[in-house]
């Protein structure tokens, strides 16, 4: 694909323009209920018109010819690990946020467990800061306890100021009913959703992977289901007492699946997202203690998989989110039980989506792009972004979804290479990524 | 000549290569062995405490003409923090053709032999598996029984902790033996059974020993439970190997345990030392089947 005036290659493009046309492409956004063939006229990092296909021919300054591609609002990933501050080795918000250019994201959220962490306003100022070099919108999302040791609540509405979005202690469970309740009660004031990443710790010591047939053949200490699904059932009743926005992280079991599903019927506000490796892999997959298939949730059963495959398909999963987790080679290359939780998304997200999804489980594209876009705005409360209408945020991810490639960890932009994915053949690209106006990514 | 290759466990290995494994160690037995390997290096890293299969690996190396070096956790760079990966390589850098190891982490072999070009053999990882232990036991079995095939296995006790169970397991599964694993749930989870083909699970040792051709009794191994509390009293009266109990298995059937053994606790005296036990014999057979593994990883026989 050429775009006027302009030879784009495998790299980052950052131009600046005033503005831009995304032609002929089939437009898919869920927030209006539109899909079809639409011209698209960004202006002044706005959406400026849409129109029937053909329609703005020369509007444009600047145009991406769209033909044969999806154009959508921008994919929104709300749950990455940015490690910036404090573990640049690892990943920058620069490099973190490049790798989600080119995989067709043009925001994310990240998550506080950082050093420091980020639990006051000055942190989530820093990251935000224009010196880190963001190549897509960086939302924060606060620590809800000092530290995230669960004892002392963060002052959220210092956090909210400063630009954080939600409030969670990803990584270091509120497992405090008292805690809880107080992070509800004071994120419900502000209107922001807690996070929680759901393990109930006590239960789970020592533990490097699901439990079952695979834990026990491999020698490795089982993490049983009900280490997440126990935590959910409390805390859909902590949310259902203080009438909060509870959103459950990486959900992976079927029980906790069950208790979301039960809180939706309620008509609480309980949402949840589903990273792409737990409806793309099973425990099994871990084979010989590769650590690239050692996260946090783990690996689940096949029975677990197929629920949340009903849960994506269904709607019960309001939205797919990474969990992006970079670690340096080293780091992972060692004993499986010593090994760091965690695997990068970024790149091989809508690809999963689309092969895993779409391709195999005959979910529609529509719906996919709501997962991915339309419903993980409306969990974070980003107004303006996950929708195409007029006036909205000049976010826009095109993408081809015929284009079959294989994923080679090695070329990614994250700083680190640990992907289950190695190797993978894919369905579905992105090639053209606009964050405010702005081409920030072109294959 | 046949490759150097490392011995990782004995679940990808063929019922042909088992078999390669123990006729090699028939040829050990011998009170003057040849010197196969004179010359060679051969470090053996010790992450967890160790009595006989330190030993035994030692003697074998040293029979076959070797120079040894032993490497424990707590008189090496380890305690230092250097990474098992690096400490492997430095190992390799120093001419070790071959690395022996024990350590606490399952897998951890497997982390050596993705690292480096050197055979790795496992002298047990975690609760994962034994493998050397797994040949010396068939080993011993087969100089008592006449196949492995139709043969009735008991092993009871501590099941989830045990790494010479999951090699025993896979290797008698290999060559169609009966496996039948009983302890109490807290020690034996449900899904043991998916382990290999023809593996059932009892809850009462009764069941367990009924018409069986070997026992094999296992500790409950303290270092593992993690926190898990035991009623011991309740453990023994359940699942310890009484005189009475060991009636119902086959007039001629041999009791086996792995070592160390806590007499009074899994196991009587009585039947440790007595007529149908061949637990020493299980350890003089180890440093044949040592031997016989040291040989054959370095592509020597």
């Amino acid at each position: 694909m050429k775009t006027a005036g302009k030879e784009f290659g495998l790299i980052r493009v950052n131009s600046r323009l005033s503005n831009l046309t995304i032609r002929n492409g089939l437009l898919i956004d869920p927030s209006q209920k539109l899909e079809g063939k639409y011209d698209l006229l960004l202006k002044d990092g706005r959406v400026a018109e849409i129109a029937q296909a053909g329609k703005l021919k020369g509007k444009g300054d600047e145009n991406i010819d769209a033909r044969g591609m999806i154009v959508c609002p921008g994919l929104i990933d709300i749950h990455v690990h940015l490690r910036e501050p404090g573990q640049s080795h690892k990943e920058t918000i620069a490099s973190g946020t490049l790798a989600a250019a080119a995989g067709g994201f043009t925001s994310v959220c990240c998550m506080p467990n950082t050093a420091p962490v980020n639990d006051n306003a000055d942190v989530t100022r820093w990251m935000l800061d224009p010196a880190r070099g963001a190549h897509v919108n960086v939302f924060p999302i606060a620590a809800a306890t000092l530290g995230s040791k669960g004892e002392q609540m963060t002052d959220f509405a210092s956090l909210r100021k400063a630009g954080a979005v939600a409030v969670t202690d990803d990584g270091k469970p509120i497992l405090n009913d008292a805690i809880m309740r107080q992070a509800f009660l004071g994120a419900g004031k502000l209107g922001i959703p807690v996070i929680q990443h759901a393990e109930d710790t006590r239960m789970t010591a020592g533990s490097a992977m699901n439990s079952g047939p695979t834990a026990f053949r491999l020698g490795l200490r089982g993490w049983p289901s009900e280490a997440e699904s126990n935590l959910v059932e409390r805390d859909v009743r902590l949310a259902a007492e203080t009438k909060a926005h509870y959103h459950v992280a990486h959900l992976s079991t079927a029980g906790a699946l069950k208790a979301v599903r039960k809180g939706k019927h309620n008509h609480l506000n309980v949402t949840c997202e589903v990273t792409p490796h737990h409806f793309a892999l099973i425990d099994e997959n871990v084979g010989d203690y590769d650590t690239n298939f050692k996260m946090n949730p783990p690996l689940r059963s096949k029975a677990d998989r197929e629920a949340l495959l009903v849960g994506l398909a269904d709607g019960a999963i309001d939205c797919i989110a990474t969990d992006h987790a970079p670690h340096s080679f080293d780091e992972k290359n060692r004993e499986f039980d010593h090994a760091p939780f965690g695997i990068i998304g970024l790149e091989t997200a809508l690809g999963l989506c689309i092969s895993i999804l779409g391709v195999k489980h005959k979910i529609p594209l529509r719906r996919i792009v709501e997962l991915l876009s339309t419903n993980p705005a409306k969990v974070m409360g980003l107004a303006g972004r996950g929708t195409l209408a007029r006036g909205a945020y000049a976010d826009v991810t095109v993408f081809d979804a015929a284009k079959k490639w294989t994923y080679h960890a090695k070329d990614s932009h994250s700083k680190s290479k640990n992907s289950p994915f190695d190797g993978w053949q894919m369905q579905g690209r992105a090639v053209a990524t606009v964050v405010g106006g702005e081409v920030k990514f072109r294959a | 000549m046949p490759k150097p290759c490392s011995l990782l466990g004995l679940e990808h290995l063929s019922a042909d290569d088992v078999t390669r494994f123990l006729k090699l160690a028939r040829k050990m037995h011998t009170p003057h062995p040849k010197p196969l390997l004179r010359g060679k290096r051969i470090a053996l890293l010790f992450y967890e405490p160790s009595t006989r299969t330190r030993v035994s690996f030692e003697f074998a190396a040293k029979l076959l003409g070797t120079h040894t070096s032993v490497i424990s956790a707590d008189s090496s760079s380890i305690t230092k923090g250097e990474s098992i990966v690096d400490t492997g390589k430095t190992l390799q850098a120093l001419g070790a053709d071959c690395i022996v190891v024990r350590h606490p982490s399952s897998g951890a072999p497997n982390v050596l032999a993705r690292n480096l070009r050197i055979p790795i053999i496992n002298a047990g990882d975690g609760m994962h598996e034994h493998p050397s232990q797994g040949l010396l036991d068939a080993y011993t079995m087969l100089r008592h029984k006449k196949s492995l095939k139709g043969l009735r296995v008991a092993m009871v006790g501590d099941i989830q902790h045990s790494r010479v169970v999951r090699s025993n397991v896979h290797l008698l599964s290999k060559f169609g033996a009966q496996v039948i694993l009983c302890g109490p749930p807290e020690l034996l989870p449900d899904t043991a059974a998916a382990l290999a083909p023809d593996v059932k699970i009892s809850r009462h040792m009764e069941e367990a020993l009924r018409k069986a051709d070997v026992i094999m009794m296992l500790r409950v191994q303290k270092e593992r439970l993690a926190g898990l509390k035991l009623d011991a009293h309740k453990y023994v009266a359940q699942y310890q190997l009484t005189p009475e109990r060991l009636k119902l298995a086959k007039n001629d059937a041999i009791v086996m345990h792995p070592g160390p053994m806590v007499r009074g606790m899994e196991i009587q005296s009585e039947i440790a030392d007595g007529p149908q036990s061949v637990i020493e014999e299980q350890v003089q057979n180890g440093v044949y089947v040592r031997m016989a593994i040291l040989t054959a990883c370095m592509g020597v026989a």
